[in-house]
């Protein structure tokens, strides 16, 4: 694994940073200095005892010296580099995190802060260019300048004004400067938008997912039937667009509980190892209806991770609850290879595919998906397609044999793929 | 009788500014406010100019100069365009569809004045 490779890179720059000689160390824990240097070079493997010697000696947990860097920090540096950075050794993203996780994630999240401030910078600039009240504001101020400079010029102009002309303009100025105060509080109050409005930079569907990952897609007020999708909707406070995506996301999640109430499902699901399939046929119940009871599963109850997928029959996701290692790409498209989108070509066939992504550990999961077809009542309307998936972290059993798949060619390094739709950054490959 | 403007604006105090200004200067200057009637009050009686606001009530600024060019009794009067609106999109709609001036406000009395004895004059 590439992570325990990396412990001995880690160790050498633990033991530096403390200013330890590798001599001194090595004598402590009663292994040879050169022994010592290969295993800093990682040309031996470390762990046991020896392991926790080297780490109380360097003042470090164990784990820390092991562990390489999660996969969503590599590919926030991976993304970094492709959006951000000329000339970056992008094939040594994994020892930089290795060497320094602090560093390593303050460049992912400093890349994923910039590409939401610059989400941000657009959405305000098509509100400036295309929001019908500031554009109504700004007319409003100039169509008022315009009206006081041209009264005023005529005031303080050379020719001789009669008292009712002169009276007549010093209210029209009067007039338009209520009217110029007026339009500049309407514009302040629209600029000075409060952070829900800044939300609103977001786009609708991502404020649904962030709602949602809030309750960690687990909704405690409609699992006991104590609010109305309705009334969860009007105080989630969130904007017209975003509420008419999560208001059905809602009432069917209420259906869902009336029909998989959470308190049954929950022992079904670790009585049958959170296999759908089971708990369809136990219930009766719909698979996509089992998938989503799944995903909704409370956290801290000891049931494992469980990411979520919806997507419409363009492959646009629809609903989106990320865990460790399924996680949505940056900038790019998604990779095609995900079930989710491989069942929109099986309509109404559950299947599971186990996958696994090409970060160091290699990691693996468990996918179950389906996709369903509802028929709309017009001669002639093609069928609305939904499919629905899982992704279950940590599968307890080794199934068939692993689909490869990515998280976006941009930062995938399966060169052979042919679902690649672009070359993926330089680096990014095994070299 | 001087010659005739016809001012189509829908804002009161700047419509007085410019009547006062222009009359001052020697021309009769007419008023309409409402944008859906204006061509028919243009083809009722043809003024010498046109000073032309593009919003307004009922109808775009944009849309009464392209019915004003396709009507042979109208085209040829000379329309100066006057917005709020003064990005070069709308400067180049207006001088395509034929307008002879485009004018942002806040604009400058002398300016009016001179570009109204201009088109007139041409």
């Amino acid at each position: 694994m590439v992570g325990q490779k990396l412990a001995g890179s880690r160790i050498r720059e633990r033991r530096l940073d403390r200013g330890l000689r590798q001599a001194a160390v090595a004598e402590t824990v009663g292994i040879s200095a050169s022994y010592l240097n290969l295993i800093e070079h990682n040309r031996r493997r470390i762990g046991g005892k020896l392991l926790t010697n080297i780490a109380r000696v360097l003042e470090v947990e164990p784990a820390l010296l092991i562990e390489g860097a999660d996969t969503e920090t590599l590919d926030g540096m991976r993304t970094a580099a492709s959006v951000f950075g000329k000339d970056v050794e992008v094939a040594r993203a994994e020892e930089l995190a290795a060497r320094y996780p602090g560093w390593a994630t303050l460049i992912a999240d400093q890349a994923q802060r910039i590409a939401a401030l610059q989400a941000q910078v657009q959405a305000l600039g098509d509100r400036m260019a295309h929001d019908p009240q500031l554009s109504g504001a700004l007319h409003d101020v100039i169509t008022a300048v315009s009206g006081i400079r041209s009264t005023a010029a005529i005031l303080v102009g050379p020719e001789d004004l009669d008292a009712d002309w002169q009276k007549r303009f010093h209210q029209n100025i009067h007039d338009d400067s209520l009217r110029l105060a007026a339009s500049g509080e309407a514009i302040v109050a629209l600029l000075a938008a409060p952070e829900a409005d800044l939300a609103g930079a977001a786009a609708p569907t991502e404020q649904v997912w962030a709602w949602l990952a809030q309750t960690g897609f687990h909704v405690t007020a409609l699992e006991d039937e104590r609010e109305t999708p309705q009334s969860i909707c009007a105080a989630a406070g969130l904007g017209p667009a975003a509420t008419s995506i999560l208001l059905p996301y809602l009432t069917r999640y209420a259906a869902d509980v009336a029909a998989l109430p959470m308190g049954r499902f929950a022992k079904l699901a670790r009585d049958t190892g959170y296999d759908p399939s089971q708990i369809a046929l136990q219930t009766g119940a719909r698979f996509d209806q089992v998938l989503r009871r799944l995903a909704s599963l409370p956290a801290g109850e000891g049931h494992p991770p469980i990411g979520l997928a919806q997507c419409d029959a363009s492959g646009t996701l629809q609903v989106f609850k990320q865990i460790a290692g399924f996680a949505l790409p940056r900038f790019g498209g998604t990779c095609p290879l995900w079930p989710v989108f491989s069942a929109l070509a099986r309509p109404e066939q559950p299947f599971q595919q186990d996958v696994v992504l090409p970060d160091g550990e290699e990691t693996r999961l468990r996918c179950f998906a389906v996709s369903n077809l509802q028929a709309l009542p017009h001669l002639g309307a093609p069928p609305t397609a939904t499919s629905t998936m899982i992704v279950v972290a940590h599968p307890p059993d080794h199934g068939p044999a692993p689909l490869p798949i990515g998280i976006s060619c941009r930062i995938c390094p399966r060169m052979g793929c042919e679902s690649r739709r672009e070359p993926a950054l330089t680096g990014v490959a095994p070299g | 009788m001087g010659k005739r403007v016809l001012l189509i604006e829908d804002e009161p105090n700047i419509i007085e500014a410019i009547s006062f200004i222009l009359s001052r200067d020697g021309w009769t200057v007419h008023i309409h406010e409402d944008g859906t009637t204006a061509v028919d009050k243009v083809r009722a009686m043809p003024p010498d100019m046109i000073i032309l606001d593009v919003m307004l009530p009922g109808r775009s600024g944009f849309d009464i100069l392209r019915d004003l060019r396709g009507d042979d009794t109208t085209k040829s009067i000379p329309v100066m365009m006057l917005t709020a609106r003064g990005q070069d999109k709308d400067r180049e709609l207006a001088m395509r569809l034929g307008a002879n001036l485009f004018m942002t406000k806040p604009f400058s009395n002398t300016e009016v004045r001179d570009h109204v004895r201009d088109l007139i004059g041409a």
